[in-house]
């Protein structure tokens, strides 16, 4: 074995790799855990509260 | 429910204002650039002539104007999405100053002509191995922060950010290897072709993470936000990540078409620049289609217009990119204004109209409001920018394809048709018209600049509190 071999074998692996990963996005079971980091930018509400925040010390 | 810690703002603040400033700086020496090569006689002295003040120009926009609006929003984003405040909050302040002298020494050595020659690698390897660690720096922060979340996700934005800056630390240190042989000068750890691969294979990937995945993260956080919806879908923003991460890397040898490199592995670059054109018009449409349902939202929010006209450009740029990697196409566009015309499509379209988005929903929020001074100065800024920008792209389209086209021109008996100055002498009206689409998007900063000021003006600086995720209680 040369060390083309190898350089195919890393070709092919990436790309069984990348497969892999998009059929694990498109399945069922990474449904629920997609639906709920969708919303982690909406977790928290970042318009300034009036009395919550604090006025930092440099001018 | 609220505890009494608030985010790290403060370094999101400073990196926020230089933002703004060294767009201002940057911009303006593209503007007198162009204006050199209009007027040659402003070409007044060694160290204001147009070969060394370009290096300037794109290490300024890039690296200080981009790389500010990437500091100032992964630091934001990866706090407020990991309900976390910073790790290592010291590190990330060095990271604020170590930046701001990497820029500093930049603009004070390239003039001079202190240069290592790579392009977008110019600088000298004192100052590289500054750059090498505020880059590591940054790291630690960003992923610490990361490590300490309070969430069970990690949000798709810090995905891209986390690539970029991984990424950016392996191509800046693999690049810059170099033998010093003085204080400012050192030479490349490569030579010949293998050194014209190693830079472009930096240089590409240079584009895919610094400039198109850092400000995808951007885009992935601040577009949902200012729509007030979640992303169209989260698996093809998955997805999109990881074909933008197994494609890119290979891309870059088609910077070199027909050079010394082996014609094989042009060809690789060609194909791999086609193959990218799927995963960038897969992220570009998930980040328009997220307005689906509130496109009304764009008729009166000047933000998402420049959050989504980035989209539009970005959508361009990558249609157009991979085109241009085609080698009987590259063989008319390499070396022409053509490519300085693709180039600013993504540099003014994509990546500095999606930084000025950010930016306008960002600073209101460091000094405790929800909106900047003035709403009508943003649409202002808004369409002087995109006037700017299609009267830049448009003129060097027209530029370009005309020099190809002199350039290949025979005569029946085989000698070229044109000499090369009258090629330039063709292209003077249309430097001008980018002269002025470059002082039009100069003009639009200026504006954001007053516009920033008077936000600023009477509100003490900001800092939100932490917040545990709402999520986690319901």
């Amino acid at each position: 074995m040369d060390i083309n071999d190898l350089r195919s074998l890393i070709t092919v692996l990436g790309l069984t790799c990348f497969l892999g990963i998009c059929f694990w996005a498109y399945s069922k079971r990474a449904r629920a855990g997609f639906d709920e980091a969708a919303l982690l930018p909406f977790t928290d509400d970042d318009a300034p509260m009036p009395h919550g925040g604090r006025q930092a010390k440099e001018g | 429910m609220q505890s009494q810690a608030t985010y790290n703002y403060k370094v999101v603040r400073q990196f926020s204002i230089m933002t703004v400033v060294w767009g201002i700086v940057g911009m303006l020496v593209g503007v007198i650039i162009a204006a050199q090569l209009v007027w040659p006689e402003l070409n007044v002295a060694e160290w204001f002539h147009f070969g060394r003040l370009r290096p300037l120009h794109t290490n300024a926009v890039i690296f200080a104007f981009g790389g500010c609006a990437l500091f100032a929003t992964s630091y934001f984003v990866v706090q407020r999405t990991c309900h976390t405040t910073l790790f290592a909050p010291g590190l990330a302040a060095f990271t604020f100053w170590g930046w701001q002298l990497v820029i500093v020494l930049a603009a004070i050595t390239l003039p001079l002509g202190i240069t290592s020659s790579k392009e977008y690698a110019e600088l000298e390897w004192p100052i590289d191995i500054l750059v090498a660690v505020v880059w590591v720096s940054y790291a630690i922060v960003f992923f610490g922060t990361i490590a300490k979340r309070k969430t069970s996700h990690i949000y798709v934005a810090n995905w891209f950010f986390g690539a970029f800056i991984l990424t950016v630390a392996l191509l800046h240190i693999v690049n810059s290897a170099a033998l010093p042989v003085t204080l400012t000068k050192s030479y490349s750890a490569y030579a010949g072709v293998q050194d014209a691969m190693v830079q472009w294979w930096y240089g590409h990937n240079a584009v895919g993470f610094f400039l198109t995945a850092g400000f995808l993260g951007m885009m992935y956080y601040f577009v949902p936000k200012q729509a007030e919806r979640p992303v169209y879908s989260y698996r093809l923003s998955v997805v999109h990540f990881w074909a933008l991460i197994f494609t890119y890397m290979w891309a870059g040898s088609h910077h070199l078409h027909y050079t010394a490199l082996p014609d094989w592995t042009q060809s690789v670059g060609m194909v791999f620049s086609l193959i990218l054109l799927a995963p960038s018009w897969g992220g570009m449409i998930n980040g328009i289609m997220t307005l689906s349902g509130a496109w009304h939202k764009l008729r009166t929010d000047p933000i998402l217009k420049f959050l989504i006209t980035a989209l539009s450009f970005y959508g361009m740029s990558t249609f157009e990119g991979p085109m241009m990697s085609i080698k009987t196409v590259n063989a008319l566009s390499h070396y022409t204004d053509w490519t300085v015309g693709h180039v600013h499509s993504g540099a003014l379209g994509w990546v500095a109209m999606i930084s000025i988005g950010s930016m306008y929903y960002l600073l209101p929020r460091m000094y405790g409001r929800t909106e900047m001074y003035s709403t009508g100065l943003i649409n202002a800024h808004f369409w002087i920018a995109t006037i700017g920008i299609v009267l830049y792209i448009a003129s060097m389209w027209i530029a370009g394809v005309m020099q190809g086209l002199m350039w290949r021109a025979t005569n029946p008996d085989g000698t070229l048709t044109y000499s090369f100055v009258e090629s330039v002498k063709a292209s003077y009206p249309f430097w001008s018209i980018r002269l002025a689409g470059g002082v039009l998007f100069l003009t639009g900063m200026l504006i954001m600049f007053y516009n920033m000021v008077k936000t600023m003006a009477g509100h003490r600086a900001y800092d939100a509190p932490v917040v545990l995720p709402a999520a986690a209680h319901a």
